[in-house]
């Protein structure tokens, strides 16, 4: 539908005129606006997001998963374009699979962050998308890096992204403390990822946790009327 | 004098060098008043569900042209496989090509591994399809069928991305569908409800949508069987009319009976015809 609707920017015109029973959402690129998040703990770390997808103004998945596997220690985030930010993780998943079965040991959480922000970073012109990479190895233990849009690569021990991400800064800046347990980091997880939720627009539905240490990786929902509440009205 | 030309080896990808002609085209006819022939598209109402033991794909049948019906009978429910079918949304051509190229594609893929193909290998060759051109190929897609691993249904989108879930809608009419799919969908439902609920989520598409309309096409696929039913429900037909005088059907009939038109003057001359050359050419009926 975007092939019939849109030309070249240049030009500024559009080959055939708009067509009033197709809607506008049905032209517009699937984004994943979204709140992900990461904490690494001692141990491992544990990863979150939203579950909303949308074109426009219409949520065209409610129950999305964000939080894709690359390989069985390393999860990775995912918000902006669904499209964009779907292809890279398969491209990285491959060429992770691949590098792993050549070293014959599990692959190393930098390793998938660097395969990240290379190809973020080559196409950072053509791409839209934000992705937290996390997960455990045997050297370094729980990791989060964080690759924005641009293909920057940094690590941190919490990272938050994607369009809610704006409204939870200051809940993580004065929340957050070095040294806090696994439980205790699903909690501010979850207590984060409600807060943003609650008030942007783009991001909704349940939470999708996980926590990925050295024993594997455990993933729970947290169902809408099981959010943790904040408001009294 | 003859010129040798040298013909340059085809690139790949879209060629945009008639952006600007077209650009051209376009100015200079609004300037007349006319409007230059839009690509046909369904505006559409596309969906699916997984029951107990498959899935069922429906369809509308009406292919638009701007405001015109273009197609008041065409077939959205595209064969991928022997158990995989694919339904699309979006720009007719592309719908079409698409599919059948992934269908050809995914022929020879299953020839080489000897199996029969799964629903996921056909996902990934249509998302990746898809991401390459960026967006400009206009199709939105359901893909659903049953393989070894179980019944699987997905739902594509132009730019490339999929989401894998046991209900999806598409197309213009897709928001009345999922309406009706939101209130009534129940996990593992038996196989006459759940081509009922497709039937009314089509049906929804078709009379709340202007770009939806027509029939309704099902197409129903279980572990080692298809039934692909069209039309499951011709919800829109059109109407008969009737002459009371004469009770006769006037649809379709253009002839004019003799004196509609009044005769004023006969002249008949008669031409004088020889015969120049009489040649005969025997028919070989061996």
């Amino acid at each position: 539908m975007a092939a019939a609707a849109s030309m070249m920017p240049i030009y500024g015109q559009q080959i055939s005129s708009k067509n009033d029973l197709v809607p506008d959402w049905t032209t517009q690129e699937v984004s994943t606006g979204t709140t992900i998040m990461a904490v690494e703990y001692d141990g491992g770390v544990v990863i979150g997001a939203d579950s909303r997808t949308t074109t426009g103004a219409y949520i065209a998945n409610r129950v999305t998963d964000k939080l894709t596997r690359i390989h069985d220690r390393i999860f990775c985030c995912r918000s902006g374009s669904a499209a964009d930010t779907q292809a890279i993780a398969e491209v990285v998943a491959y060429q992770l699979g691949f590098h792993s079965i050549e070293l014959d040991e599990p692959p190393l959480v930098e390793t998938a962050a660097n395969l990240f922000r290379a190809s973020c970073y080559r196409y950072r012109e053509e791409l839209m998308a934000g992705i937290l990479v996390a997960g455990w190895d045997r050297r370094k233990g729980g990791q989060v890096y964080c690759v924005p849009i641009g293909g920057m690569l940094v690590r941190q021990p919490v990272a938050v992204g994607g369009s809610g991400s704006s409204y939870i800064y200051g809940f993580m800046d004065s929340n957050y403390k070095p040294g806090l347990s696994k439980d205790q980091c699903l909690e501010l997880t979850a207590s984060a990822l409600a807060l943003a939720m609650e008030r942007d627009g783009s991001s909704g539905g349940v939470i999708r946790l996980a926590t990925i240490s050295e024993d594997g990786v455990e993933r729970r929902v947290i169902l809408g009327d099981q959010l943790p509440k904040f408001s009294t009205h | 004098m003859a010129t040798l030309t040298m013909s340059r080896p085809p690139f790949g990808g879209f060629s945009f060098e008639n952006c600007k002609r077209n650009a051209t085209l376009e100015g200079e006819t609004s300037k007349l008043g006319f409007s230059l022939p839009a690509a046909r598209k369904t505006g559409t109402t596309i969906c699916g569900v997984v029951f107990k033991d498959g899935v069922v794909l429906g369809a509308d049948t009406r292919a638009t042209e701007g405001m015109v019906v273009a197609d008041k009978n065409c077939s959205k429910i595209h064969y991928i496989s022997p158990n995989i079918y694919c339904c699309g949304a979006g720009t007719a051509a592309d719908t079409e090509m698409t599919t059948q190229i992934i269908s050809s594609n995914l022929e020879l893929h299953s020839l080489s591994t000897g199996r029969l193909p799964r629903v996921a290998t056909a996902n990934r060759m249509l998302k990746q399809m898809l991401f390459r051109y960026q967006g400009y190929i206009g199709a939105a897609l359901v893909l659903g069928g049953v393989d070894c691993n179980g019944p699987h249904l997905y739902s594509i989108y132009p730019h490339g991305s999929t989401d894998k879930l046991p209900y999806v809608t598409m197309g213009s009419g897709s928001l009345a569908a999922m309406a009706v799919f939101e209130d009534r969908y129940k996990p593992n439902m038996e196989e006459e409800e759940a081509k009922r609920l497709v039937r009314d989520a089509i049906a929804a598409g078709i009379f709340n949508d202007l770009g939806s309309g027509s029939n309704i096409d099902l197409c129903v696929i279980t572990k080692g069987n298809v039934d692909y039913i069209r039309p499951h429900d011709e919800a829109n037909k059109k109407g008969v009319r009737l002459n009371e005088l004469e009770a006769l059907q006037l649809t379709g009939d253009y002839k004019y009976k003799r004196g509609t038109t009044a005769v004023l003057t006969k002249a008949i001359s008669p031409l004088d015809l020889e015969v120049v050359e009489e040649s005969v050419q025997t028919m070989d009926t061996s």
